[in-house]
């Protein structure tokens, strides 16, 4: 690597056109919304810079302090959903054989590429009352009513006398599901990237001094891997935070999330000083996920040496 | 023998990298058509050194003459030199005809020209009928011979190589020595090496500097190098070698006295050690090979040592034999086995006498 | 199943292919083998959970496609194949129009979101600066911080600033456009530069060493080195901007429709096996060209010499 100084021109040839267009276009705005999270509305677009910090009160209301918990929660929910789905997953991909490994990798890189509005979408096809789980489960039921009318047990008194379909959509496990399904293949593939680079030989003399197989993955693999996971996490964790297209689908009258409710401040309630104050917020819990997991990276490192 | 002007002129050279200093205020002249070695422990400052002598690095001090000229501020692509770098940084993207073409392009050789001399080179190297090949159809030896041909058709008045054999098993490694020696006959340029295997340097170079800490510590022929080191660090560094402390007690009769730690004291002649003045500290130092093994007392005449054999390390076509001597170091002596029967001389315990040649011994003042 | 017929063909097959019973024996003798301590993907219980979860990862996506494909209008029973949602969204005009939309925005935001991410790839991998820790934290912000947030920023920013609106068509996708390559070429940096990461600094030293200078060495061989990095970089960048929907959903106005947001403001209304059509369309291009990039990849193509 060169000094700047070695070389000035090509320096700032380098530099100045990414620099200029990320401070205009992305730090300029972020900077705008900061200052107008200290605002205050006076017209329909009328906003007055007061340095007042009553959007940030406000969002202490118990109300939003709430939505605030549950967006945390279910992005904390889905995250383990993701991380204990992931490990088997990534583990088999990584041992698969040589001709396998491809295709499974993949696999699970399509998903990915489709856009996560569409696959959301196509959940719903699946889960509604008129969907694909209920009619199975409505087939079951039929076949389990046969048989145990062959038998000859009343059904009835087991299964009852009607079908009643599940309802799986617009409440909060849908959403949680919708989370899961739409970020799993972020978890996955770092986790998959770790587990792939770990020298199987460490396995190897786990099993060799007499360990099983599920010791080996507590003591060697888990703690080998944990970098992946970590990284995992994080990638489905910040994202699942500022969801809001996924609850506003999937997602019941009391499934609004934080992202929901910036929304409706800019979109609809037009109260652009508490939106901003709010993403804000959002903004600074991710900035506190980010910190946590290199503190926690950091002193793994630190007990390493 | 110094008739010939020098072909590189090295000028206290110092090169720093922030705190650290790699090259300190070396100077060194290499004659035209020398193979030139620089030996020494990874770390010591020789590739950079040679770097700077490509222009991929710019010296802190000093000046760095070629032919004549000072090139110490010229940028590396208008040097008379090239290099074979150590990953041999044969362009992946390029077929070995275009990598050999590759440097006589970007200065606007005539195309008409292109094409011979780059035929002529792989010819030398020994790559025709590779040259559409591309590098990951090649093996390690190929492509250092690409790297070799792609220096080599600039035809420059030295010819660089960093480390040219690490990448290459023992065997081809020995191959591509004698290769080396042979190519550089018939091109008859200067060929600079940058070595941490000795015997690399002395069955290659003519002359070799062996570096440490960014100094140079010796430049000699091989044979002067091994037999006569000038230091501590060049007599352990080149070969095994059995060295002891002791101390100066007097000089006299062109003999020089000296008491060494646990062996005695030892009368050596005077004329190949400057002078050391009494009182002072040096190290004695006597090759493994140098030395015999007797049951009874040895000669007169010889330096004569009594000790008990700890271990023998048999290799084949020759034994190590360690001894401890009575006053408690080590030594170690080569025993060539010459005959099948030989094999099995020694074995640990045995009381047994060593002696060597007086002439044979060295006095390190450094 | 059709492991017999896997099996009769490695095999010299002294039995005969109709001795069935020969086969039988041969196959299961070869399941008998014990499991390698490594070979986890041979229990049974690992198999299971791939299985079911790529069951779960497709079935959703599998369905959709398939009913974009089924002749009902409400979509629950399967009644025939038909293309007759693709022809009624071929004719929906603001559908093809949000598509249009989509595509040049995507294109737009490639070219120039690859230069920047090209730019700031070499220019960290080449310089060391003061600062330079901040500068790269500044460079991964639009990676990092939610989508929506930066959404919420250009909406404000653009509205602040009266960027405005009632241009011409190709000029009215523009902020949708700044918004798109703002969030992007960091995305191209990452990757451009994680190619870097692997380049021998001794090839650029080599061609400097035969006399290249620096505009040389950077044309004859960074770049070739980077075009996979570069070819993967400008995908990513069109595949971000044409599946975006948070930060266009922000910056997009009534006339500057793009598809996801379509397909969201349809989706929002009802479920039509037209929106399934639409919805195949895109998955359809993505896939396409990812695949593109992957193989484009691969370095098999070589240049004649001269």
């Amino acid at each position: 690597m060169d000094s700047w100084r070695k070389n000035p021109v090509v320096f700032w040839a380098l530099n100045l056109p990414p620099t200029i267009w990320l401070v205009v276009f992305f730090i300029i705005p972020l900077g705008l919304i900061w200052v107008i999270s200290f605002g205050e509305k006076r017209g329909v677009v009328d906003i007055e810079i007061t340095w007042t910090l009553d959007n940030y009160l406000r969002a202490l209301d118990p109300l939003y302090l709430g939505i605030f918990w549950k967006s945390i929660w279910m992005a904390f929910l889905a995250t383990v959903v993701c991380l204990i789905v992931g490990y088997p997953v990534a583990f088999a991909i990584a041992f698969a054989p040589s001709r396998w490994k491809p295709l499974l990798l993949l696999g699970l890189m399509v998903p990915f590429w489709i856009n996560i509005l569409i696959r959301t979408y196509a959940l719903i096809a699946v889960f509604r009352t008129r969907g694909y789980v209920n009619f199975t489960l409505e087939w079951l039921w039929e076949k389990a009513h046969a048989a145990l009318t062959l038998i000859g047990i009343d059904p009835t008194w087991l299964l009852g006398a009607r079908f009643d379909p599940l309802q799986l959509l617009y409440n909060n496990f849908a959403v949680n599901l919708g989370i899961v399904y739409a970020f799993f293949p972020f978890m996955v593939l770092p986790l998959y990237a770790n587990i792939e680079k770990l020298d199987r030989t460490y396995m190897e003399a786990s099993l060799d001094l007499g360990a099983g197989h599920w010791r080996t993955f507590i003591s060697v693999v888990l703690p080998l891997t944990w970098h992946g996971a970590l990284s995992g996490i994080i990638i489905v964790f910040i994202p699942a935070l500022g969801a809001f297209f996924i609850p506003d689908l999937l997602g019941g009258t009391d499934s609004q999330l934080i992202g929901n409710v910036i929304e409706r401040q800019f979109k609809s309630a037009n109260d652009w000083p508490f939106g901003a104050a709010l993403s804000f917020l959002l903004m600074y819990a991710t900035f506190g996920a980010l910190a946590l997991r290199s503190l926690i990276a950091g002193r793994k490192q630190g007990l390493e040496i | 023998m110094n008739e010939t002007a020098p072909i590189i002129s090295i000028r206290g050279v110092t090169k720093r990298f922030g705190p650290v200093t790699a090259v300190d205020d070396v100077s060194l002249d290499i004659r035209p058509n020398e193979f030139f070695a620089l030996l020494g422990p990874s770390g010591c400052g020789k590739t950079t050194l040679l770097r700077m002598l490509a222009g991929l690095e710019v010296p802190s001090a000093g000046a760095i003459l070629i032919d004549g000229h000072d090139v110490t501020g010229v940028p590396p692509n208008r040097r008379p030199v090239n290099m074979v770098f150590q990953s041999y940084a044969v362009f992946p993207h390029m077929s070995v005809f275009d990598n050999v073409a590759y440097g006589l392009r970007v200065v606007k050789t005539p195309a008409g020209e292109i094409e011979p001399r780059v035929r002529e080179a792989l010819a030398m190297t020994q790559l025709e009928g590779l040259a559409a090949r591309k590098p990951d159809q090649l093996s390690g030896g190929q492509r250092q011979r690409v790297a070799l041909a792609r220096a080599l058709v600039k035809r420059p008045k030295v010819l660089l190589l960093d480390e040219p054999l690490s990448a290459l098993d023992a065997k081809l490694r020995e191959a591509m020595q004698l290769e080396l020696v042979r190519l550089q006959h018939s091109v008859g340029i200067t060929f600079i090496i940058v070595t941490h295997d000795q015997n690399e340097a002395l069955s290659m170079a003519n002359r070799i500097a062996v570096m440490e800490a960014g100094q140079i510590r010796q430049v000699a022929r091989p044979a002067e190098l091994y037999e006569y080191p000038n230091c501590r660090f060049v007599a352990d560094f080149i070969g095994k070698m059995n060295l002891f402390e002791g101390r100066v007690v007097a000089c006299e009769d062109a003999r020089v006295h000296i008491e060494v730690k646990g062996v005695g004291r030892l009368a050596l002649p005077a004329d190949q050690i400057v002078a050391p003045a009494p009182g002072s500290e040096v190290g004695v130092a006597v090759r493994p090979e140098k030395i015999r093994l007797h049951r009874e007392p040895a000669p007169e005449g010889r330096v004569r040592l009594r000790g008990r054999v700890s271990e023998v390390a048999y290799f084949g076509d020759a034994s190590h034999v360690y001894l401890v001597l009575e006053g408690g170091p080590k030594i170690s002596a080569n025993l060539q086995n010459e005959a099948r029967t030989a094999v099995p001389g020694v074995v640990a315990g045995d009381e047994l006498w060593c002696s060597w040649d007086p002439n044979d011994t060295l006095v390190l003042t450094r | 199943m059709s492991g017999e017929a896997v099996d009769t063909g490695l095999s010299p097959a002294p039995v005969a292919a109709a001795d069935r019973p020969g086969t039988r024996l041969n196959r299961r003798r070869r399941q008998r083998l014990p499991i390698g301590p490594l070979e986890y993907t041979r229990h049974w219980w690992l198999r299971l959970i791939v299985a079911v979860t790529f069951a779960l990862l497709y079935a959703p996506i599998l369905t959709l496609i398939a009913f974009s494909f089924n002749n009902s209008r409400r979509n629950i029973v399967w009644r025939g194949f038909t293309f007759k949602y693709y022809e009624k969204a071929w004719h929906n005009d603001s559908l093809i129009d949000a598509f249009t939309n989509s595509l040049t925005i995507a294109l737009i935001n490639t070219v120039i979101a690859t230069v920047l991410g090209v730019l700031v790839a070499i220019f960290l991998w080449r310089f060391r600066f003061p600062g330079k820790p901040v500068y790269e934290g500044f460079m991964a912000l639009p990676i990092v911080i939610p989508e929506i947030c930066m959404g919420v920023a250009m909406m404000a920013f653009f509205a602040r600033i009266g960027w405005p609106r009632d241009l011409p068509w190709p000029l009215s996708l523009s902020s949708i456009t700044i918004a798109h390559v703002a969030f992007s070429f960091p995305f191209v940096a990452v990757i451009v530069r994680a190619r870097l990461v692997g380049f021998n600094r001794e090839l650029e030293e080599a061609a400097y060493d035969l006399g290249a200078g620096q505009w040389q060495a950077m044309r004859d061989i960074v770049l070739p080195y980077l075009r996979p990095g570069i070819i993967a970089g400008a995908l990513i960048a069109f595949t971000l901007s044409l599946d975006d929907f948070v930060i266009t959903f922000f910056t997009a106005g009534p006339e500057t429709i793009t598809l996801p947001v379509k397909i969201f403001s349809m989706v929002r209304f009802s479920v039509t096996p037209e929106v399934n059509a639409a919805s195949t369309v895109l998955i359809l291009i993505t896939i396409v060209a990812t695949v593109l990039a992957m193989r484009m990849q691969t370095p098999s193509r070589s240049e004649g010499g001269g």
